[in-house]
């Protein structure tokens, strides 16, 4: 008998429908990953039961990880399905949509909200123009590497799937966008427009509604430095306060 | 009001670069692309970016990185162009320094710079291993930017279809498909920008990512777009095969002393050092790729007997390595399931990138007017090689020559307004989309696909034979027919990713053989392009540009000059420092 890898997937044709299971058995091979497993799938969309079916909707880009496309919840955790490696995962591999974000369709799910949050948050370098006019600012090594860090933050979702704070009934902007404010405040250009930040971030869904749970820490593919991050920003966004509320006397 | 509106295709650097001058200049902006920005293939890009910052006081020049360019792409690249990619590079790494890019420091606190291949100098800016991703966060940001103050619209999760022209051949706006809701409408432009990357899907496996479906150039291809240099795909000699897809082991390990080797009579054998004292591990991708193929097929010599080498960091010091390679290592670990910093890597060459493309001219303009291209979709800078780290340069920099361009074009002329165009080209698309959904036959597309693959990776990249390109060709024609044979199943109008899948199926098939074609037809070996019959590069009959034009028949081949006002073709070998060919 050729060796198999079994899969339970969370199944919905269209937003509005209710979601259900199928199951699928597709051959195995060496150092394989959850993509291709999904591969195996479209190329031959037979469930377990024989039955022909479509073939599972994904997301998915650079299958390195590094371009965020491709998250889903993975037997019970957040992660991207291109650095699921099959041998390390018990079977049956269990794939749903990530939760927090609407589904689309199986297991794609849209995260626009993610990008409209780095809006929200101003989480760019003001720069005059787009004409050459020599080197920015020098920048210790130091502190790129920890700029470096933040800025691997691929916009995947898992952090936010993760944190108990971030939900539809809640307007928690998410880990992932303090981590970037963070980015933006630490370069020198960033500094001199960092008030902006901080006000997106003192306010509605904003750091105060984080509830300092750690989740965030643990489930972030790229091991972003989030607890410095939030740590310092908390402390910045205190400083901000104070300093907006002596201004305003 | 806006000074016009221009749509852009692409979320990737070229794409964005385009936009942000584009919106500078006040032209209004709506960008398309398969989904957000951040999820682009330019975030796969590793080593980093090629300008003579002369940040080592090597006395590195603007000059020098031409030469090599030139020089490294054996003088088939048009060298206005690239000189003038060559020139602008140090001042577009001090933009996207004031834009908040992270590029590792010196420590003066000065950007750093490492060795690519091909190349004697430091010349190389990098932000860790992850330098693509860094840069394309920071156009992404810039656009953000933008659309914070409602200047530009994106159309993200739509695919581009066709571009519209108006009763007088110019472009005229485009169409494009929601992917979720299927949904296929026209958008109206004074001009389009395709920045749609590259073909690597055509070739199965690949160091790209899967969205290089290479359709929307294959669509401009058969809508009159020539279709220039196709032949030249570029094989990087350094990727861990995989099962879903090659990834790559950047040129940068090497650049921080990786070195390539195998067994021979029991002891390490250091192929590329021994056989290439001037480059050693650092010769160009095309000449490396070679090595490997003979030590492995050839001399059958690969480890394990295998088709496979070793990449050897494990002589380096860990800590210097994770600050300069952590991305990349992180990669072999966790998909290769061994420590890099500990054991050498085992890796093979794989299909990476093309140098031809859609033709442009110099305002990086395609010859239906007013559709533009930049990016590895268009085939202006690399000639018969691209040398590392000059991909992502010659993505920024003809996203700036097409802002330009563009401004400057929609200045002087508009396309009319009167024309049914668009409306007559959603009705077209929409009848093909049904065609599709129809289709019911007995062919697969994914097997069908993956023939495509094996045979373009066989027969089309490292060594190239004639009468297996023929073969090919041949192959590419039964595929062509066994296409009108498929049976789809998927008929949902919701998130249809199969129909899409074999739309694009069409093109890469149609692509394909303008790549084999104009492969079978260059009777010499230059760059990428090597035949064994063939082994001399031959400038009398050769030191021309390939131009495939459509025909529903196959591609009709024709020939263009090449710009060769700077520097003249010289032999180009990698066994001695560059001045002793200058001086033959
Ligand atoms: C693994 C890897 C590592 C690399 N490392 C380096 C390096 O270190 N240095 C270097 O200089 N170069 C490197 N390169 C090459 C370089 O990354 C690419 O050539 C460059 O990033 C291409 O940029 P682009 O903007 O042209 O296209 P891409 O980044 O590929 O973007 C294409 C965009 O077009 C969109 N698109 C495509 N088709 C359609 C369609 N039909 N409809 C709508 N949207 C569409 C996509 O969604 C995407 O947004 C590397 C390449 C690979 C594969």
């Amino acid at each position: 008998m050729p060796k198999t890898v079994q899969l339970k997937i969370k199944r919905q044709e269209v937003p509005e429908s209710q979601p259900y299971w199928e199951e699928f058995e597709v051959p195995y091979q060496k150092n394989m990953n959850v993509i291709s497993a999904l591969m195996e799938i479209q190329l031959k969309p037979v469930n377990v039961k024989g039955q022909a079916t479509t073939p599972v909707v994904w997301d998915c880009s650079c299958l390195e990880e590094v371009c965020g496309a491709c998250s889903m919840i993975i037997n019970n955790k957040a992660r991207q399905a291109c650095s699921a490696l099959v041998d390390d995962l018990e079977q049956p591999i269990t794939l749903e949509p990530l939760t927090k974000f609407p589904v689309a369709c199986d297991l794609m799910v849209d995260r626009q909200i993610i990008f409209d949050y780095l809006k929200r948050a101003k989480a760019w370098i003001d720069v005059d123009g787009y004409f050459f006019s020599g080197p920015g600012p020098k920048v210790s090594e130091t502190t790129r590497r920890f700029a470096y860090d933040l800025s691997r933050c691929m916009s995947c979702g898992c952090c936010m799937e993760a944190c108990p704070n971030f939900n539809e009934k809640s307007a928690f902007m998410g880990p992932a966008i303090i981590g970037q404010v963070r980015l933006f405040t630490l370069h020198p250009t960033g500094q001199t427009s960092k008030d902006q930040r901080l006000e997106a971030l003192g306010g509605k869904g904003g750091i105060g509604d984080c509830g300092n749970s750690q989740n965030c820490i643990e489930i972030c593919p790229k091991g972003l430095p989030l607890r410095r991050a939030i740590g310092e920003m908390n402390r910045e966004v205190f400083g901000y306060k104070v300093k907006k509320w002596l201004k305003a006397d | 009001m806006a000074n016009g509106k221009v749509i852009v295709i692409g979320g990737g650097l070229a794409g964005l670069m385009t936009t942000v001058k584009a919106l500078e200049a006040g032209l209004e902006v709506e960008l398309f692309a398969y989904g957000p920005s951040k999820r682009s293939h330019s975030a796969c890009a590793q080593g980093g970016l090629n300008a003579a910052v002369n940040t080592m006081g090597e006395g590195d020049t603007t000059w020098e990185h031409f030469d090599d360019s030139i020089y490294g792409g054996d003088f088939l690249a048009n060298q206005t162009p690239v000189k003038g990619m060559c020139d602008t590079a140090p001042d577009i790494v001090y933009l996207f320094d004031r834009m908040g890019t992270m590029f590792n420091r010196s420590g003066e606190g000065r950007i750093q710079v490492r060795r690519l291949g091909g190349v004697q100098y430091h010349r190389t800016v990098f932000s860790g291993a992850t330098t693509g991703q860094q840069l394309l966060y920071t156009l992404d940001e810039q656009v953000r930017r933008f659309e914070d103050e409602g200047m530009v619209t994106r159309y993200e999760g739509w695919e581009f279809l066709s571009a519209v022209q108006d009763d007088n051949g110019v472009c005229m706006g485009i169409t494009a498909q929601e992917l979720t809701s299927m949904e296929i409408r026209a958008f109206k432009a004074d001009a389009v920008v395709m920045a749609t990357g590259g073909p690597g899907m055509m070739f199965g496996e690949t160091t790209n990512s899967t969205l290089n479906t290479g359709y929307a150039a294959a669509q401009a291809y058969m809508q009159g777009v020539k279709y220039a240099n196709g032949e030249f795909i570029q094989i990087h000699p350094t990727a861990i095969p995989g099962a879903d897809k090659n990834r790559l082991m950047s040129e940068s390990a090497r650049g921080e002393g990786g070195r390539v080797w195998t067994y021979k009579d029991g002891k390490p054998w250091y192929f590329l050092e021994e056989w290439y004292p001037a480059y050693g591990n650092l010769v160009p991708r095309d000449v490396a790729s070679r090595a490997i193929f003979k030590v492995c097929v050839d001399l059958g010599l690969g480890v394990d007997g295998k088709n496979m080498v070793y990449l050897d960091l494990s002589h380096k010091d860990p800590k210097e390595l994770d600050d300069k390679l952590g991305g990349i290592l992180e990669i072999y670990e966790k998909f290769g399931g061994q420590d890099p910093r500990k054991v050498p890597m085992k890796i093979f060459p794989a299909m990476h990138y093309s140098m031809g493309g859609l033709w442009v001219d110099f305002d990086q303009m395609t010859n239906i007017p007013g559709l533009f291209a930049a990016g590895e979709c268009d085939y202006q800078f690399h000639g018969a090689n691209r040398l590392g780290g000059n991909g992502m340069l010659s993505a920024i920099y003809g996203g700036l020559s097409a802002g330009k361009g563009v401004v400057g074009y929609v200045k002087n002329q508009r396309p009319s307004d009167k024309s049914a165009a668009l409306e007559q080209e959603v009705l077209k698309q929409k009848e093909d989309f049904k065609a599709i959904l129809q289709m019911d036959g007995s062919e697969n597309p994914y097997a069908i696909q993956n023939e495509l693959g094996d045979w373009m990776t066989k027969n089309v990249t490292v060594v190239r034979y004639n009468d297996r390109l023929k073969k090919t060709d041949e192959k590419l024609q039964e595929l062509t027919e066994r296409f009108e044979k498929i049976k789809i199943n998927n008929h949902n109008l919701w998130c249809n990713q199969n129909a899409v899948f074999i739309r694009q199926l069409w093109g890469r098939l149609q692509l394909a053989r303008v790549v084999t074609l104009g492969a079978l037809a260059r009777d010499e070996s230059r760059g990428a392009h090597y035949k064994p019959e063939f082994i001399e590069r031959d400038d009398e009959n050769w030191l021309k540009t390939t131009i495939a034009d459509y025909s529903p028949n196959g591609p009709k081949l024709s020939y263009e000059e090449v710009d060769i006002q700077y520097i003249k073709p010289r032999v180009r070998k990698y066994d001695v420092d560059k001045e002793e060919t200058m001086h033959a």
